[in-house]
């Protein structure tokens, strides 16, 4: 028997079904189970077709698969879009009430094999805008969640209201519960949960922006895109009790520029983007490498080029964002592959930032960003207090911005905050900060913002590597992947193979020793990523050396599943192994 | 009490005879008779010979890109609202690469002294129309002289309810660094559009140029009042009103927004773990 469930709750835009899929997912974490929400939603406000899958169990639950065994199919659309991806005993919930002709047909069709479900939403809530507590009630009862759990989930979610409002959603929710009660034979529940610990259920953008509050960010600048607006929106509301400014920019060359102004004066600052809007910002972050201010970018992928497939997911973007600026000067890019991650390495971001004096990049994608999970409270007291600059030193009239040092990084201090001045240039300058055209100080300069890559190179966060000492076969991944190729791999360990898996939350800088020696000891490397050309193969290749034997590329917007993966791997390898078989464990 | 020695003396890279040496020294006047010592000043600048100025003072300086000087100035002033911040630049820099924050900062009206060196012409870059040089004038890039109408900063300002708008005259720096005073001490953005002649250039607006076109806005002018001040701003030809054109401090400035910043500047203040504890628990 399969150890997870696949809810898929699919309908327009407009329709709520966002609010039904978070309150089934805090529900579900409630009472024990993990889940992994993927998101899926085309670039309009209303219409369109949106998807919301939890996935849900007993742990762990890494990614996202493409099976369904609950559909609520919120519209008629729903049903005949996804009914290649129903399992054998799949259920799907229907209006009962559909008069569309193609409705009623696609629902006949699931009726004839036990799977369509009627329910009568006009019946159990009178109003429309009750259908999604509707769903939520029968959805909950067909799981077999405890009625208390989601009564007062419910009582939570909409105390702010009336209690007029408040009561009817209750009324509707037992109404429906009841109703399910009645109409749940041939669904089977999930299977008991261990007793319930609290959890945090949270997408990838906000535990970026709590990694951010909690390492001290001060300044956030941001014109909204697609998927990183997230988190600008997160810090925004937690902007007062936090005591931070939260701006959107008239554009994001004026919010990196702000950033970076903000950073001089001593808040540290973070901004948002996707790949046009960092596009955009590319000559503020070379202003970041020649003043040596630290900033902390969010680079949110989407498919490009220029506006791509604005709502899906891939990671193109990683030439941009090594290459991005003109000129050359270090720069850090932590590439997060959970939840967790995002939260950790947002936090490590910003010390990064401060030591190097100079921008760090965290990349994420629409995938990870919109991905919701439950996981423990972050452990704030294993958190580091990020470095930060001094405000006095003892000379403060024989002060120089970028004095030279043994490994580069000058000591910084702030402006207005004693007698000392602070002097940054753009241009290139000489130790106190003054335009200078002396071609042996540019030289020196030059040496001295390239050395302090080597601090970081020093300091670079080792891959993680998962799986026995030596292995036959290694993926190797960055970024959002890990949990799809982690799952794969532990699925192709049950049958027998010898899988390793080396996961980069850091791709730049590299460090070899941390990693090439697993590299040449695999039989096969085979590097997943999403993308169309292979860019971190490329870039092992370039930088490290090291050719992987093969890569799995997916570039049509979609996020990975263990399934793809597989998939590929089993034509190469002949393992004639049906991919959702491999699923059943 | 500072002097303006304290503000210092450097070598400058300027063409003799440049209109912004006399800018300099007006802006060092208004510095020392505003009593703010340099460690006080922060002056945020693009590229451009005018956006050098704040390499030819002692004080803070943030010398950025090419049309960015407001938004960095933006985000200066807002981590540390105790900075006194002044952006220094030109025509090209800031109504030309910088226009789109050039409207936003008129908008925010965030507490920034904004010094636009207005020589009508690129001199950096050697002599290309910017967006004040007049329509049909010849330039180098231009032979056949400048196609666009020639854009009029101070009445853009005006027309959005800038809090300060003046426009000044390199040929009169004791009469500038008056402007310059009054523009710093005003709570709110403030802007002091330059007449600066660009001697290497501009061979069409030079010194005389200026010299018999400009005028002193008469006393009797009410800078609160919107109609007259859209009135003199809309006057760029045979006569260039100089001064005060629209004083009017009824609007908020964009820091007042923030209740953050009422505890005062942003550094310097650690992460709140009962916050971010009490935060993990609204997602469970
Ligand atoms: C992004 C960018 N584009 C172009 C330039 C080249 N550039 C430097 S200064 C300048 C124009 C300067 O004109 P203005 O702002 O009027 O200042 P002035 O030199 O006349 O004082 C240009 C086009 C640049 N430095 N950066
Ligand atoms: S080119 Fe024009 S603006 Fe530049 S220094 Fe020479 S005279 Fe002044």
């Amino acid at each position: 028997m399969r150890l997870s469930k696949n809810i898929l709750i699919a309908g327009e835009a407009g329709q709520g079904l966002v609010t039904v899929g978070m309150l089934l997912a805090k529900a579900l974490v409630r009472s024990g189970y993990e889940v992994f929400v993927t998101q899926g939603y085309e670039s309009r406000i209303r219409g369109g077709h949106n998807t919301f899958a939890v996935r849900t169990g007993l742990g762990p639950i890494r990614a996202g698969i493409r099976d369904v065994d609950l559909l609520i199919a919120l519209n008629q659309e729903s049903i005949s879009l996804h009914r290649e991806e129903l399992t054998e005993n799949a259920l799907v919930l229907v209006d009962a009430e559909h008069e569309d002709q193609g409705a009623t047909r696609d629902a006949d069709q699931e009726a004839k094999k036990d799977r369509a479900l009627r329910v009568p939403f006009a019946e159990l809530a009178p109003q429309k805008v009750f259908h999604n507590i509707v769903a939520l009630g029968v959805a909950a009862r067909l799981l077999g969640l405890p009625e208390n759990v989601i009564t007062d989930l419910v009582r939570e979610t909409f105390a702010k209201k009336e209690t007029d409002v408040v009561e009817k959603n209750v009324n509707v929710l037992q109404a429906a519960t009841a109703w399910a009660a009645e109409h749940s034979a041939t669904f089977q529940p999930l299977p008991e949960p261990p007793k319930p610990a609290k959890r945090m259920v949270l997408n990838g953008n906000q535990a970026v922006a709590l990694g951010a509050l909690a390492a001290g960010t001060r300044f956030c600048a941001f014109y909204p895109m697609t998927p990183a607006t997230g988190v600008a929106l997160t810090l925004g509301a937690a902007a007062k009790d936090f005591g931070l400014v939260v701006e959107q920019a008239e554009d994001e060359i004026a919010a990196i520029n702000m950033a970076i102004g903000a950073s001089y004066a001593g808040a540290p600052a973070l901004v948002p983007t996707s790949g046009g809007g960092f596009a955009l910002m590319t000559e503020g972050i070379s202003l970041a490498g020649m003043t040596e201010t630290p900033l902390v970018l969010v680079l949110g992928q989407r498919p490009g080029p220029a506006t791509g497939l604005p709502t899906r997911t891939e990671q193109g973007d990683l030439n941009l964002a090594l290459y991005a600026g003109h000129g050359e000067f270090p720069r850090a890019i932590l590439t997060p592959g959970s939840i967790e991650e995002c939260f950790r390495l947002t936090h490590t971001a910003v010390d990064m930032a401060e030591r190097s004096q100079g921008p760090v990049i965290v990349m994420t994608d629409q995938y990870l960003a919109d991905t919701i999970q439950a996981i423990p409270p972050f452990d704030l007291e294993m958190l580091a207090e990020p470095s930060r600059p001094a405000r006095t030193c003892d000379e403060p009239h024989a002060y120089k911005r970028y004095a030279f040092t043994e490994d580069g990084v000058s000591p910084r201090l702030l402006p207005g905050t004693g007698e000392h001045l602070v002097v940054l240039d753009s241009d290139e300058h000489t130790e106190d900060g003054h335009i200078t055209e002396d071609l042996a100080i540019r030289k020196r300069m030059v040496e001295k913002r390239l050395g302090k890559e080597r601090k970081l190179r020093e300091a670079a966060l080792a891959p993680t590597y998962i799986g026995d000492e030596q292995s036959d076969l290694l993926l190797i991944c960055w970024g959002s992947t890990l949990g799809p190729a982690d799952e794969a791999a532990e699925i192709l360990r049950k049958e027998g193979c010898n899988v390793g898996l080396l996961h980069f939350r850091q791709v730049w800088p590299l460090r070899p020793e941390q990693f090439l020696e697993r590299l040449r000891q695999a039989r096969e490397t085979v590097c997943v990523e999403g993308n169309a050309t292979g860019q971190f193969a490329g870039l092992l290749r370039k930088d490290v050396g090291f050719s992987v034997s093969r890569s799995i590329l997916r570039y049509d917007g979609l996020p990975f599943t263990a399934a793809d993966i597989l998939r590929e791997l089993n034509i190469e390898t002949g393992r004639a192994q049906e991919s959702h078989e491999a699923m059943e464990r | 009490m500072t002097t303006i020695e304290d503000f210092g003396e450097f070598e400058t890279a300027w063409c003799p005879g440049c209109g912004n040496f006399s800018i300099l020294k007006a802006l060092k006047k208004a510095l020392a008779d505003s009593g703010l010592a340099p460690h006080q000043v922060l002056l945020v600048s693009g590229i451009g010979q005018a956006a050098k100025t704040p390499h030819y003072l002692r004080c803070n300086v943030f010398n950025g890109l090419h049309g960015r000087a407001l938004p960095a100035a933006t985000g200066a002033k807002l981590a540390n609202p105790g900075l006194h911040v002044f952006v220094e630049s030109g025509d090209g820099c800031s109504y030309g690469e910088g226009g789109n924050h050039f409207l936003a900062a008129l908008r925010r009206n965030v507490d920034i002294t904004m010094l636009v060196h207005d020589n009508q012409i690129y001199g950096l870059t050697k002599g290309q129309a910017s967006p004040t040089t007049l329509h049909g004038q010849a330039t180098k890039a231009q032979p056949q002289g400048a196609p666009s109408q020639a854009f009029n900063p101070v009445t853009v300002a005006v027309a959005m309810q800038a809090g300060f708008v003046a426009r000044g005259f390199a040929g009169k720096p004791d009469h500038l660094a008056d402007l310059i005073r009054q523009a710093h001490a005003f709570p709110g953005f403030a802007l002091v559009d330059i007449l600066q002649p660009c001697v290497s250039f501009n061979k069409v607006n030079t010194f005389a140029w200026y010299t018999e076109r400009v005028w002193d806005i008469p006393e009797d002018h009410d800078p609160a009042d919107w109609s007259q001040a859209m009135t003199l701003a809309r006057q760029f030809g045979d006569r260039i009103p100089i001064g005060v054109i629209r004083r009017d401090e009824s609007r908020p400035t964009f820091e007042s927004h923030f209740p953050v910043l009422q505890e005062g500047p942003l550094f310097g203040r650690t992460p709140d773990r009962a916050k971010l504890t009490q935060l993990m628990e609204s997602y469970m």
